[in-house]
């Protein structure tokens, strides 16, 4: 998804993980998304650059849609749908 | 005609139990840490690795044994003890917060400055860690060789909630069904 599409985008549920450092974010995902509605899309805000490919990596393997990141003041909006 | 069929589903039974005699013996997606390292910075990794697991749905079993166990001690807690393993116990770290670096120690300076270098990065303490991971039901098992050996009693472990005392024999079942095992 383009930043454009990616800034469109509804978000169900918003995780802030900034100021946290590995594996603070993806803990903070995984605890998170029990509370985004399947369907629905999750951003996790962090300052750890390693949590793009973190969560990309455990989307794959929960089965979740990864849908991109946007860097912006040396934070990262890390995008994800729920589907399951 | 017949024959053939019957040949046909003689043959799907035969896959079938094959397939499911496979499925039983095939290794969970589980990850076994065995950490024997009572060093502040292989603990932290093994807790960080256990949970980053854990946050992948995999079940978590860590096997603490010998320097590992001091790690488990609660330092507001205390037990009898005889005078070898009062002697032993007083050498050993008194918990988590008194764990030796594998490195740069400079004689207790270095644990307390990474402590404090791992704060300013927002990196959780040990402390925290442990509690994530009783959180998202890492269990701990505890070696009781190790426990003996090292006079450590369950009186001054802290409080886990997923944690129980068990042998070698445990670990290797629990290792033989997970997918992942590690040593520390």
């Amino acid at each position: 998804m383009t930043k454009e599409e990616l800034e469109a985008l509804t978000v169900a549920k918003q995780v802030d993980a900034r100021g946290t450092a590995c594996p603070g974010p993806l803990l903070e995902a995984k605890r998170a998304i029990a509370a985004c509605p399947v369907g629905g899309v999750m951003e996790v805000l962090s300052s750890d650059e390693g949590t793009k490919e973190d969560v990309s990596r455990w989307c794959g393997k929960m089965q979740h849609a990864y849908l991109g990141d946007i860097e912006a003041d040396g934070c990262w909006r890390v995008f994800m749908r729920r589907t399951k | 005609m017949s024959d053939a069929n019957d040949t046909r589903d003689e043959l799907i039974k035969q896959l079938l139990a094959r397939v499911e005699a496979l499925e039983a013996k095939a290794p969970k997606d589980a990850l076994t840490l065995g950490v024997m390292s009572g060093d502040l910075d292989y603990t932290i990794a093994s807790f960080i690795i256990a949970l980053g697991a854990a946050a992948y749905d995999m079940e978590v079993d860590m096997f603490f044994t010998f320097w590992a166990t001091a790690s488990l001690r609660d330092p507001k807690k205390s037990a009898k003890k005889n005078l070898l393993d009062t002697m032993f116990g007083m050498m050993l770290p008194r918990g988590s917060k008194k764990l030796p670096l594998s490195k740069m120690q400079m004689m207790g300076m270095g644990p307390v400055m990474i402590r404090n270098v791992m704060k300013l990065h927002g990196a959780k303490s040990l402390e925290e860690l442990m509690k994530d991971a009783a959180d998202f039901g890492v269990r701990i098992h505890v070696c009781t060789m190790s426990m003996d050996v090292m006079g450590i009693k369950k009186e001054e472990l802290i409080g886990y909630p997923h944690m129980d005392f068990v042998g070698v024999g445990t670990f290797v079942d629990m290792f033989s069904k997970s997918k992942q095992c590690w040593f520390m």
